[in-house]
């Protein structure tokens, strides 16, 4: 019971330190403050106790120090607001490189694809020293990806991609769990991120069978599909070509533009009638219920890699 | 102060509102606020004796790393049913249902709330909720934690979601008509000459709570419903696979819940502000701040329910600017900290019960406070949100902050509502036991959060045992702590020492009623002619012991 027990958590990513930096500033001010009311309740309570027979004294109050005891605490928590932002602002900005993993929760598991074609349950293996991006769903209900060695955690909901992304700083194996209720099995819906050296990586990498690929899946299932009949340059273009238009804004036929992203494409897949792009019909049927959370991943892989793989906009 | 029934002669026993009339009929349609009051007290002590046998199990359970003792599915219950019965029927009610119902009336001089028949009506109300919820609970429970997160209790929970929802739903109204009912009985039925700024802060802590539970606690019913519209009718609000959105229901939900803890937490801060006050025998230092910041804590409160939202997928500026006003709402609190402590300062000080469960509060929820900061950080709530961090502060707030004012109010107020003492050593050393365990209980919790343990774990990784271990020996002696009071506080209304009417020697127009009050509260009706808690022009109380005495030949 005692052997790998801690007070304070392994701390194995870039932005640990950062965070815990503000947890140790806050936990150093919360001392203060309650040493400070509670050795004021404690030094009254023995000066000022009645068997000492003294009448008290009415004292209305002090404006100065009522002043003075709201500007304090202010400066000090608009000063942890504005330093915690700036940490969370670097936390949730998604850096534009880094080892895309695409990650999809449902009760009670977590199913994990790396952008070469390797398929893992419940497990992570990355290297040290690079960013990791995950782009995470969920097939029934909110799950939440959380690893504590990391300090990050954000919720994985249905119907939607939520993004995360760290850059471990140590070898080592750590505790992946799901932070947010998700129903019976909740706390088996655990797993664990094993960060290892790129070389490492790499063997185990080639250590492992990769299935496709998830631009190469993506390819198969857009020709499958039979997206490209519409949505190909060339094609009559009954519907708007799709290379090089991700990441750019596409304007719409009702005058709204849409920034072309991975929820606007997995929108579009399952609900195309919710954005029409201008100078274009309502033709496209929906794919709900004929593509997995999965399968819709590796299309939007695909569809990403015209835009910035080897098919180069014209 | 006129004094009203001062004189009356302590022959046989005078009447009050508890002799005069026994029948059951007297009880349960009686209109008066002080029976109705009791009723409340009833009431909650059911559903708070209730929600802490969960949290014995859930402690039990906790002990091994491994789930061993209950199944997933029974500890998801248990854990669910310790937080709706806790928050919904006993928090949220606690010290308005009970002392607000009995004292507010009494302290602005009135002789009853502006509208008696829905005070009982609120009462009724409360309690078919709870059995509806009670009812969820024997038919098999729910699993959805007190939270109801979509799609999970919409679509995927397969346990009694609508009955416990219902259960909520109807208590909801209870909230609503009491909320009227103190807001009318503020402003019509004040005696006269007691202005705003003569009013206890008791009764302005009760106005601002008032406010939040008329204007946030629609928000909560209509939620509800729209749950129940989804999970029965297969409409799609809040789930994706239907067009529905799944985080707008946390967004409702918090909406009202994060007011809601504020409607749990103010009242108690009205008690903390008499009591404190009155064993300094001293002005409250900043009586107009320490007023106004229950004001602004109440507005505040509605404009930072996206802090629990940080990590849901909602926009990065949308956590930023609810992270800036949250920090905002720790100032009002900051300064009603710093106000009761002043307020000691060249008092005359006794440490009489609802005194050490005051000075608990003042040290317990500020450490509530100061790791509400915590949560406020984006950047350190990212880590511990969901995990045990935010348990034990919440707990520390709810438990450390109103338990623990509850129980000073109810200690401080027992000899004006029964006319008996309870007996003060023992009810000092279950105070103290209280304050010992639940500091075990939660403060090992702080640690586990800040180490990763999700919150509603079942089953957890074995480096976290010896903390809760800690958590779990810490809950047994808080069990003992809670279990004393509802021993001794019954006994001694059968075995109790006459209280007289003002033992503590207390300003304020309740105290200058007898002890029971008679069943209108006043024989005439009182004039006010000074502010509160003029302790200067007050005598001490009347059955002083030596060291008071001493105070009086200085």
């Amino acid at each position: 019971m005692f052997e790998d027990f801690s007070f304070f958590p392994e701390a194995a990513s870039t932005v640990a330190g950062r965070v815990d930096a503000i947890y140790l500033f806050l936990v150093v001010v919360t001392i203060f403050f309650v040493g400070l009311i509670s050795a004021a309740l404690l030094i009254f309570s023995v000066r000022y106790r009645r068997g000492r027979g003294h009448a008290p004294e009415q004292v209305h109050g002090s404006i100065a120090l009522e002043i003075l005891w709201s500007a304090i605490p202010l400066l000090i928590v608009l000063f942890v607001f504005g330093w915690s932002a700036k940490v969370f602002f670097d936390v949730r900005t998604v850096p534009t490189e880094g080892m895309e993993v695409f990650v999809t929760g449902k009760q009670w598991m977590w199913k994990l694809q790396h952008p070469t074609g390797h398929r893992e349950i419940n497990s992570l293996h990355v290297p040290k020293g690079q960013a990791v991006i995950l782009t995470m769903t969920s097939e029934d209900v909110i799950h939440d990806f959380y690893v504590p060695a990391f300090r990050v955690k954000q919720d994985v909901v249905p119907g939607m991609y939520s993004q995360l992304w760290f850059e471990a700083t140590k070898t080592g194996t750590y505790h992946l769990f799901c932070a947010e209720y998700c129903g019976t099995k909740h706390s088996q819906m655990i797993g664990e991120i094993v960060v290892l050296e790129p070389a490492a990586y790499e063997a185990w990498l080639a250590g492992n069978p990769a299935g496709r690929n998830p631009v190469e899946a993506g390819k198969v299932l857009f020709e499958n599909l039979r997206c490209a009949t519409c949505h190909a340059a060339g094609s009559g273009q009954r519907g708007p070509d799709l290379a090089g238009r991700f990441g750019e804004q596409v304007r719409m036929r009702d005058g709204q533009t849409v920034i072309f992203d991975e929820n606007y494409a997995r929108q579009s897949i399952l609900e195309p009638k919710s954005h029409i792009v201008a100078g274009f019909e309502e033709l496209m049927p929906t794919y709900e219920g004929q593509v997995s959370e999965d399968e819709i991943l590796q299309l939007i892989a695909y569809i990403k890699s015209l835009s910035t793989g080897d098919e180069e906009p014209k | 102060m006129s004094v009203p029934g001062a004189a009356t002669a302590r022959t046989a026993e005078p009447s009050n509102y508890l002799n005069a009339e026994y029948s059951i009929k007297s009880w349960f349609l009686t209109l008066d606020h002080k029976r109705i009051g009791l009723l409340y007290l009833a009431g909650l002590t059911f559903f708070f004796t209730l929600g802490g046998l969960f949290a014995v199990l859930i402690r039990l359970e906790l002990l091994t790393p491994e789930g061993d003792l209950f199944q997933s599915e029974t500890y998801n219950k248990l854990f669910t049913m310790h937080g709706i019965f806790m928050v919904f029927f006993f928090l949220l009610p606690s010290i308005p249902a009970v002392l607000g119902n009995f004292f507010l009336p009494l302290m602005i001089g009135a002789r009853d709330l502006a509208f008696p028949k829905l005070n009982l009506l609120s009462w009724y109300i409360y309690m078919v909720g709870g059995l509806f919820t009670l009812y969820a609970m024997v038919a098999g429970g729910v699993d959805t934690g007190w939270t109801f997160y979509t799609p999970y209790s919409s679509v995927y929970a397969n346990s009694h979601v609508i009955a416990a929802a219902l259960g909520i739903f109807i208590s909801g109204f209870s909230s609503i008509l009491t909320g009227v009912n103190f807001i009318a009985t503020i402003h019509t039925m004040r005696a006269p000459g007691l202005t705003w700024f003569r009013m206890p802060l008791f009764v302005w802590a009760h106005y601002a709570t008032s406010l939040i539970m008329v204007l946030g606690t629609p928000v909560i019913a209509i939620t509800i419903v729209l749950v129940a519209i989804e999970r029965l009718f297969g409409v799609g609000i809040f789930d994706p696979a239907k067009g529905g959105d799944p985080i707008l229901f946390q967004h409702l939900f918090w909406f009202y819940s994060h007011p809601a803890v504020y409607i749990m937490i103010l009242p108690g801060m009205g008690v903390i502000s008499e009591i404190v006050a009155c064993f300094s025998r001293k002005r409250i230092f900043g009586y107009h701040i320490i007023a106004m910041s229950s004001l602004a804590i109440a507005v505040l409160g509605f404009l930072v329910w996206g802090h629990h939202m940080f990590v849901s997928g909602q926009s990065i500026y949308a956590g930023i600017l609810f992270s800036l006003l949250s920090m905002l709402v720790a100032i009002p609190s900051a300064i009603k900290v710093f106000n009761w402590t002043a307020t000691l300062y060249r008092g005359s000080i006794r440490f009489d019960t609802p005194m050490l469960y005051t000075l608990g509060f003042i040290g317990l929820f500020t450490i509530g406070g100061l790791t509400g900061i915590f949560l406020a950080s984006l950047a350190v709530d990212v880590h511990v949100h969901d995990t045990y961090f935010i348990v034990a502060h919440f707990h520390y707030v709810m438990v450390g902050g109103m338990v623990m004012a509850y129980l000073g109010g109810l200690h401080f107020y027992w000899p004006k509502m029964f006319g008996r003492l309870y007996p003060e050593t023992l009810a000092k050393i279950a105070a103290v036991m209280i304050f010992v365990g639940f500091n075990l209980t939660f403060f090992p919790q702080f640690l586990l959060g800040y180490l990763g343990m999700p919150r509603r774990y079942h089953a957890y990784p074995e480096e976290f045992q010896v903390l809760n271990v800690l958590s779990t020996a810490g809950a047994s002696i808080l069990g003992l702590g809670f279990a004393l009071p509802m021993g001794y506080l019954i006994w001694s209304l059968f075995r109790g020492k006459p209280a007289g009417n003002n033992p503590w020697g207390a300003s304020g127009l309740e105290w200058q009623t007898q002890s029971p009050p008679i069943s209108h509260n006043f024989d005439e009706v009182p004039i006010v002619t000074e502010e509160a808690y003029a302790y200067d022009t007050l005598r001490p109380p009347a059955a002083a012991s030596p060291e008071q005495e001493e105070v009086l030949h200085v």
